[in-house]
């Protein structure tokens, strides 16, 4: 047992007092404080056998005043003592000691002293009694001797006020054990907010600051027909192969197309248009009917432009755009694939814009991301004329590594909307995913999204900073 | 996107010189291909099979990604004629379909009865082609890259090619009941039926993706020779009589197809490339067609087309400044032969190589990859535009952030899910869930779109027994609903979803977190007026008597309870859950 023992002799003093002070214990055992405060707590740690309640320790101690005090006597008993029998000129009095002023005062109050202001040199001071009894040295004597216990607190406080005592705390004289500055604190209780989530706030915020407006992309379930014939993706296509998208079952049809503009969409992919050879194929009607779970958010983006076309009364207005959103493919999965993921997409509607614009603008979105190094590879995609893959430098893999898709919409997409021909609409596209794990070093994609989440990744996770 | 494999060595000689990895890559990149990995037969056998291929070929090999629509570069040789035009090492070769040397064309004489199942067909003849092992390897690779890509897996059209000089013409292009078909199909040493033919190559682990495409039919494609002799059975097998070996001299080549353009397309590419070999370089002998009303065509089409562009469009469209003469030599340079013709317009001829070319756009685009992409100066357009955000996200936002600062982890489960996941395991009926079901998912993970947050979050905290409790989770996202107002009879809905999970049900905690987001929202605890309050409901997702469901200006947003064990079991979990869902769009 800890403690030499104390804390048998703690138990057996407490069974004839009700309660004990540890100080007191400490006191009488002749042993050290917190040698009694450490049995104290390993008695505790028995279970039902004592109490015990934490007081807090205070003491008195006397000022440098309080000392004068003591060993002068209070100081209206100095300045009565100062008085010689026949009185003294006030004035005198008062440059003869030291804290008159605060004595002279007390001594008026007590009556211990007068004054007879008839003399012709100005007020005489004069012992008022015979004898005193210093009342106040003797108190603050017995708080010197005592620290403070025993005495009324009023007194003490009065005693205090005259600046004679003052109260000590107890760890003045009390050794303190060193920190462990190399241990980690208690982790506060938190909720958190998920990696991916983390990472779309940015993308916002910079979509943002370039000006752009957000899309209302919550619509999931999309027409084929908005979602390839409308961006001219022909029927046969193999993003239109069950294989790759999720066709639905039920609703399995759209309804309410706007029958003149879907004709124009059947005619420029059947038979060309607007300076277009178009595809040469029997376009189906019931094909675009078919609901699908959308594949990008560019049919959103789609019917936003149809909509702007629509609206243009006193000419077109230029407008940027974007969106981050789910979408959909019916794909193979694996450790960097899902059936649904994030597509990050802007887009710009302005008149005459170059194929330098858009790779303009790639490079201050790219760079608010904190990547400098870019350059384009031409490529294909059914809506897009040109199209460019962007590709960014880098540094950790030492190799170029593709980063987002781009191009300018086909004008087989937008001359049947009604837009203007002056009108170009640049556009890009990313994924949040990707970019995620890369920023928080994941390798499995179903370790960040989804139910397989690892909750403690989010609890550690950290703010998103994606320009360091 | 598809890829080519193409002997490195081989290549090289073709391009006149070699390059180092680094310098073919770029090569490959400026003009929008991609060397998308060095192997070996060897190395791919090994990853294939996983065992160490004895014997086989290790000369190196470039995998090539093509964009999907250059059908002119799906083989080496196609691949080189595009890269030495683009170096201007060499000019474009012009086309040309000649009749034959005797005279009569071959014919191929389209039946009635194909209109049943695949109603086109073309053909066409190379003549005095000389093979090589590695040519003859390019024709079948190509042919299979077509059957791929092009022809959409021989659904759209479908190619049989046959040694001329095996076979005599004319050909008759007919539909038959399957059992009245039969011949030796290629690499088979006895006759089969059609009916036989179809069971054979259930087993075959390439033929086998093509059965579906005439199956069900009455009667199968089928192409005779004058003496009845079978050519193929389009688009499943060709005949062992007409195979092609490295001693053919003259190819018949026929295509067969669903679609008239992508047959012409298919037909054309294939000859282009390799009437490179024919005794007249890119001469090919015309083949005749004769369709069922007596009409006569002539293949292959090999269509020239002119389009004339203005170069300050060009220019406008990329942000170059280029003279028309440099654009017409930037387009030359992709196989698209152009001249200036006057101050500020350039003629620009398209090959039957470049069908991908159907707007000017297309040639835009070539001008652009021409002067390429990465000397093209980066501009940003000058309009001011002001940002704004979609309300719905920003509140939904807005809302995240607070309730993470209640103590609440947010999740992100998955938008789909099995059937079992909403109904089964929730102690309720799919019926009466207003689900989207998916036609087609590959597993049961992805049978239907959500409609409710809560089983994402039960799934995760499943997935995560080992943390600490409590455990308390939550997620704001979008479910699916059908809805006949919308245009795709469907909807998605916003909902936030919250789970206690403790030794101790802990309604008290989600029954304060829903006073929270209430208060998050102004919406004051009131039964009258615009606040909220709850009140007792049954549902059987709930514990008996521990459910009560959220109302808000006398409608039911939501609903809030201790679960039932039987939910709790179903989800793997073994300890009581309190949860919360709302639909938060109800409240805005």
């Amino acid at each position: 047992m800890a403690g030499d023992g104390v804390d048998a002799t703690i138990l057996q003093l407490l069974q004839d007092n009700d309660w004990l002070d540890t100080k007191d214990i400490a006191r009488q055992l002749g042993k050290d404080h917190q040698l009694v405060v450490g049995a104290v707590k390993s008695l505790q740690s028995l279970g039902d056998v004592i109490t015990a309640e934490q007081r807090v320790s205070k003491w008195w101690e006397l000022t440098g005043e309080g000392q004068l005090v003591v060993e002068n006597g209070s100081h209206e008993a100095v300045l009565y003592r100062a008085i010689p029998p026949e009185g003294v000129l006030q004035k005198k009095l008062m440059e003869s000691i030291p804290n008159a002023k605060v004595g002279f005062s007390n001594a008026m109050k007590k009556k211990w002293i007068h004054m007879d202001k008839t003399g012709a040199n100005g007020p005489v001071v004069k012992q008022a009694v015979s004898a005193i009894e210093d009342d106040v040295q003797k108190t603050v004597q017995d708080i010197a001797a005592n620290q403070g216990e025993g005495v009324d607190n009023k007194v003490k406080q009065e005693m205090k006020k005259r600046k004679l005592i003052q109260e000590v705390g107890l760890w003045k004289e009390k050794k303190f054990k060193p920190y462990n500055f190399d241990a980690l604190g208690v982790p506060p209780v938190s909720g958190h907010l998920h990696p991916l989530l983390k990472v779309r706030a940015q993308f916002r915020q910079i979509f943002l600051e370039m000006g752009f407006t957000e899309m209302k992309t919550n619509n999931y379930i999309e027409s084929s027909f908005w979602n390839f014939d409308t961006l001219f993706v022909p029927q046969q296509h193999p993003a239109r192969d069950e294989h790759d998208t999720f066709f639905i079952k039920e609703p399995m049809y759209a309804q309410g197309f706007p029958e003149e503009y879907m004709d124009k969409v059947k005619t420029v992919h059947s038979q060309g248009g607007f300076g277009s050879q178009g595809y040469q194929y029997e376009w189906k009607r019931e094909e675009a009917q078919k609901n699908v779970l959308r594949t990008h958010t560019t049919a959103v983006s789609a019917r936003m432009l149809y909509q702007l076309a629509q609206q243009q009364k006193d000419g077109f207005k230029p407008v940027k755009l974007f969106s981050i959103d789910r979408v959909f493919r019916n794909e193979t999965l694996d450790a960097t694939h899902l059936a649904e993921f994030n597509q990050i997409e802007g887009v710009v509607a302005d008149y005459n814009l170059t194929l330098g614009d858009l790779m303009g603008v790639l490079h201050a979105f790219f760079k608010k991301l904190g990547i400098e190094k870019l350059r384009f590879k031409p490529a294909y995609n059914p809506y897009t004329e040109p199209s460019m893959e962007v590709f960014s430098y880098h540094e950790g893999l030492q190799k170029w590594v593709e980063v987002g898709n781009s191009g300018v919409f086909r004008p087989e997409m937008l001359l049947p909307m009604g837009l203007p021909e002056d009108i170009t609409v640049i556009a890009w596209g990313l994924s949040l995913e990707r970019p995620t794990m890369i920023k928080y070093g994941i390798d499995n994609i179903r370790e960040l999204v989804g139910h397989k989440i690892n909750l403690q990744m989010v609890y550690d996770n950290p703010i998103c900073q994606l320009t360091s | 996107m598809p890829t080519i494999g193409v002997n490195r060595d081989l290549l090289f000689e073709r391009l006149g010189r070699t390059y180092t990895e680094e310098e073919f890559d770029e090569l490959m990149f400026d003009y929008g291909l991609e060397l998308d990995e060095v192997t070996s037969e060897k190395a791919m056998l090994e990853k294939e099979q996983g065992v160490t291929a004895q014997g086989a070929s290790e000369a190196i090999i470039y995998r090539i990604e093509i964009p999907a629509n250059r059908y002119d570069l799906l083989c080496l040789e196609g691949l080189v004629r595009a890269l030495l035009v683009f170096q201007e090492k060499q000019e474009a070769p012009r086309y040309k379909a000649i009749p034959p040397t005797s005279g009569n064309s071959q014919q191929l004489i389209i039946q009635e009865a194909t209109a049943q199942v695949r109603p086109h067909a073309v053909c066409a003849v190379l003549q005095g082609v000389n093979f090589t092992q590695a040519m003859y390897q390019s024709f079948i690779d190509l042919q299979d890259k077509l059957h791929q890509n092009l022809c959409r897996k021989r659904s759209l059209v479908a190619i049989g090619t046959h040694d001329l000089d095996t076979v005599q013409g004319p050909f008759i292009y007919n539909a038959k009941p399957p059992a009245e078909i039969k011949f030796k199909p290629l690499n088979q040493t006895k006759e089969y039926t059609a009916v036989e033919l179809m069971q054979l190559y259930k087993s075959d682990s390439h033929l086998k993706h093509f059965l579906h495409i005439i199956e069900d039919k009455p009667v199968y494609p089928v192409i005779y020779d004058q003496n009845g002799v079978v050519l193929s059975m389009p688009p499943i097998i060709n005949g062992e009589h007409s195979k092609i070996t490295l001693n053919t001299k003259n190819i018949f080549i026929e295509c067969t197809a669903t679609d008239l353009h992508k047959a012409k397309m298919v037909l054309d590419s294939l000859v282009t490339i390799f009437s490179e070999y024919c005794q007249t370089p890119f001469t090919v002998e015309a083949g005749e067609v004769i369709t069922p009303d007596g009409t006569k065509l002539t293949y292959p089409a090999l269509p020239y087309r002119e389009e004339i562009v203005d170069v300050a469009w060009i220019n406008k469209s990329v942000g170059i400044s280029e003279s028309p003469e440099s654009i017409a030599k930037l387009l030359t340079r992709m196989c698209l032969s152009s001249e200036v013709i006057e101050e500020s317009k350039v003629k620009v001829e398209i090959p039957p190589t470049r069908y991908d070319i159907i707007h000017a756009c297309d040639i835009m685009e070539d001008v652009a990859i021409g002067f390429g992409y990465n000397n093209i100066q980066r501009t940003i357009p000058k309009t001011n535009t002001i940002g704004d955000q979609f309300g719905l996200n920003k509140v939904t936002d807005l809302l995240r952030q607070d309730i993470a600062a209640a103590g609440f982890t947010e999740v992100l489960s998955f938008s789909l899910c099995s059937r079992d996941d909403v109904a089964g395991k929730l102690n309720k009926d799919i019926e009466s869930s207003g689900a989207v079901h998916i036609a087609n998912p590959k597993t049961l993970e992805f049978q239907i779109a959500r409609t409710t947050l809560l089983p994402g979050i039960l799934k995760t905290i499943a997935s995560n027994k080992k943390m600490p409790l409590p455990m308390k989770l939550f997620e704001i996202s979008d479910i699916i609903l059908q809805d006949k107002d919308k245009d795709v009879c469907a909807k998605n809905e916003r909902h936030f979803c919250a789970v206690y999970y403790n030794k101790n049900p802990g309604f008290e905690i989600i029954h304060g977190l829903l006073d929270r987001f209430m208060q998050l929202l102004e919406v004051p605890y009131s039964k009258e007026g615009n606040g909220y309050f709850i009140r007792a409901a049954d549902d059987p997702t709930f514990f008996p008597g521990r459910c009560a469901e959220v109302v808000v200006k006398a409608q039911v947003v939501g609903k809030l309870g201790v679960l039932h064990p039987d939910v709790i079991t179903k989800f793997e979990l073994n300890n009581p859950c309190a949860a919360l869902e709302i639909n938060v769009e109800a409240l805005l």
